[in-house]
């Protein structure tokens, strides 16, 4: 049983030398058009009912075209969508409404597509109202709402009701906090309850709560199709401008991919973890201070180096990092042949699990401008609770707790 | 296709009545202006020209009789010209609704005939209410502007939809359709009767399938007698041939559209 499948699809804007050469084709005329141009091509991928799925990329990677088809606004040039049961979605950060109706009436009217029975649209607009929360606005034309105020009702439209597959592009960033927390919810239920997803977004967090996989996409094609802590190591490691980086991926040894890239001028040699006895470990005990130690060499002289790291947790949530950029610890003019030992300590002030470190050689604050060496997964650790009292979390803020007993 | 009108039948309904909404939104008079226009345009004409066509008019021995000819030959025009105007705009307009959401188009040209033949009852609504007062009375005949509405509803919608698709593609047609509508208006027998023209030019405008619809109003509004049969089947012989042309062109089109909007 598939919920969705796209099988070998292909979309291309076709130019003709002249508009009369289209109209031409319509009436069977053989006519070629100068130019098509592919926006998307070959791609090819399954989902499950209930699965929920990230689809990420860069500006123009043809995520939103795809969307779109799966939609059904836009056709296929090749190849064939099929999906099985209603589809809801919020496109490019709405519904089509009109500025000049109220929100109501914005909300029937996009009801009365979504839904033929009167009375379940009627029962929806209840929800609907409910659930966006924008008061006596809701009763005001679009037009002076915020651009949030409109996310709310366009999101309250899409989720009324529940569809067998739930699209929805960028639209989880729009909203503040209160509305967003809402909105996760609403999208588990509906997940829980067998809705499969399919979301677009930037927001890693976002994306790896939500998601039990992602797929990437660049240049039309799909490159990455996996478990969304890999696919987003892997985008991450490609957004670095102007060179196009070599990205490796290698399994770590619980089957992690360990996505590393950069352009090569210095490396990272040798990385370990240290207790304050200087013994290598992997375990650590929460609380406990700790040494990361790495030896970087480089290779070809840069203008500045600057080594970052970042603390993150199972999903690849960034604990902590920072970098020697912000500590005003930057490496300048370092020429081939040098090597540097960086020595960072930290209290391990994380709740029980498992991390993993991340470091990057960049040349300044981002890893946007240069990119010598980045690792995903350049090590993993275990923090274990020895001697705290018993907590929940990812964070260790030991309290103090004093209870008094009042005279009643 | 038709199937999809049914099942999307109170979407259309909703449309409808979201469409009159928005006309009403923020003006005094709202939907009134369409009423208000055509009849504005019937009081100058006849302020102007009554004393110099008024005579002309055979058989009539009214004062007001060119006026109620004139309102006569607004009404079926200003159907055709609606239509026709909200045809070519059809797909530009509804461009946010065509990309966002996954509805069947054929409901786009229903909701426009319909909210079209509800300002077209308001114009007629007007009329009748004007009438007695100009001192025409009304007359069974007046039933047969049931099958000229709807000739001229269908000669509107195929032409307007023809025109709308194309536009998608060629915008250049929304500029050169209301000059050539300004032109067709004057070409048909509405602000002046056919037979003030001379022999030869006469034979030229019967060719204009709008002349002989335009000629069915005025005949059952102006004289209380049925129109000429020809007031309907020449314009429907039209209707044959642009309908089908039209469906075809939406439903080839239909898959390109959202790619160039």
């Amino acid at each position: 049983m598939k919920s969705l499948s796209v099988q070998n699809v292909g979309k291309a804007y076709r130019t003709y030398r002249s508009e009369w050469h289209r109209f031409a084709r319509w009436a069977g005329l053989p006519v070629k058009p100068v130019d098509e141009h592919w926006v998307l091509r070959g791609i090819d991928f399954d989902v499950r009912p209930g699965e929920a799925v990230g689809l990420i990329g860069r500006n123009g990677a043809g995520k939103s075209t795809l969307l779109k088809m799966l939609t059904g606004t836009l056709r296929p040039t090749e190849g064939c969508v099929s999906v099985n049961g209603k589809v809801f979605a919020i496109l490019e950060l709405g519904m089509g409404f009109n500025p000049e109706l109220t929100g109501r009436q914005n909300a029937a009217h996009a009801l009365s597509v979504m839904e033929a029975d009167p009375r379940a649209a009627a029962a929806a607009m209840e929800y609907v109202e409910d659930f966006a929360e924008i008061g006596e606005y809701f009763d005001r034309p679009l037009r002076v709402y915020s651009s949030g105020m409109q996310m709310r009702v366009a999101f309250s439209v899409v989720t009324a009701m529940r569809p067998e597959i739930l699209i929805i592009d960028e639209a989880l960033a729009v909203g503040d906090a209160y509305f967003q927390h809402k909105s996760f919810d609403r999208i588990r239920e509906f997940r829980d309850q067998n809705t499969t997803l399919l979301i677009v977004s930037h927001d890693r967090s976002a994306v790896q709560t939500l998601c039990d996989r992602a797929i990437m996409l660049a240049d039309g094609a799909v490159v990455r199709d996996g478990p969304p802590e890999e696919v987003f190591d892997y985008y991450n490691a490609t957004l670095a401008e102007n060179v196009a980086p070599e990205v490796t991926v290698t399994r770590h040894d619980d089957g992690r991919a360990r996505t590393s890239s950069g352009t090569g001028e210095a490396k990272v040699s040798e990385i370990g973890l240290y207790n304050r006895r200087g013994e290598q470990v992997e375990a650590v005990g929460v609380g406990e201070t700790i040494e990361l130690r790495v030896r970087v060499r480089v290779y070809e002289a840069v203008e500045s180096l600057v080594l970052g790291y970042g603390v993150r947790d199972r999903l690849g949530q960034v604990m902590y990092g920072t970098n020697t950029w912000h500590t005003n610890q930057v490496i300048s003019s370092p020429s081939g042949g040098d090597e540097y030992e960086f020595s960072i300590c930290f209290p391990a002030n994380f709740g029980i699990g498992t991390y993993s470190i991340q470091t990057a050689l960049v040349d300044r604050d981002t890893h946007l401008s240069a990119n010598y060496d980045w690792q995903d997964l350049a090590l993993v650790f275990r923090v274990e609770n020895f001697d705290k009292t018993a907590f929940d979390g990812c964070l260790w803020n030991e309290p103090t707790i004093e209870v008094r007993s009042l005279a009643s | 296709m038709v199937a999809n009108l049914w099942i999307y039948r109170h979407f259309i309904l909703n449309s409808v009545v979201n469409e009159i909404r928005g006309r009403f939104a923020r003006s005094k008079l709202g939907g009134m202006w369409l009423v208000i226009h055509p009849l504005m345009q019937v009081a100058i004409y006849a302020l102007i020209l009554s004393k110099l066509l008024a005579a002309k008019l055979p058989g009539v021995e009214s004062t007001y009789a060119y006026a109620v000819y004139l309102m006569a030959g607004m009404l079926g025009w200003t159907l055709f010209n609606e239509l026709l105007n909200r045809g070519l705009n059809l797909f530009i307009e509804n461009a946010g609704l065509i990309k966002k959401m996954n509805f069947p188009r054929v409901t786009l040209p229903a909701i426009a005939t319909a909210s079209s033949l509800v300002s077209g009852a308001m114009l007629l609504l007007a009329m009748l209410l004007l009438f007695p007062l100009l001192g025409f009375g009304f007359s069974l005949a007046m039933l047969w502007l049931i099958p000229l509405i709807a000739v001229v509803t269908a000669f509107g919608l195929a032409l307007g939809l023809l025109l709308g698709v194309i536009n998608v593609f060629l915008r250049d047609l929304g500029q050169a359709t209301p000059v050539v509508l300004q032109v067709w208006f004057w070409f048909t027998p509405i602000v002046y009767p056919l037979d003030i023209l001379p022999e030869a030019y006469r034979n030229v405008i019967r060719f204009n399938p709008m002349c002989s619809a335009v000629n069915g109003f005025q005949r059952v509004l102006v004289y209380g007698e049925p129109p000429e049969m020809i007031s309907l089947i020449y314009p429907a012989a039209f209707v044959a041939v642009l309908m089908p042309i039209a469906v075809l062109a939406f439903r080839r089109a239909d898959e390109e559209m959202a790619d160039l909007l």
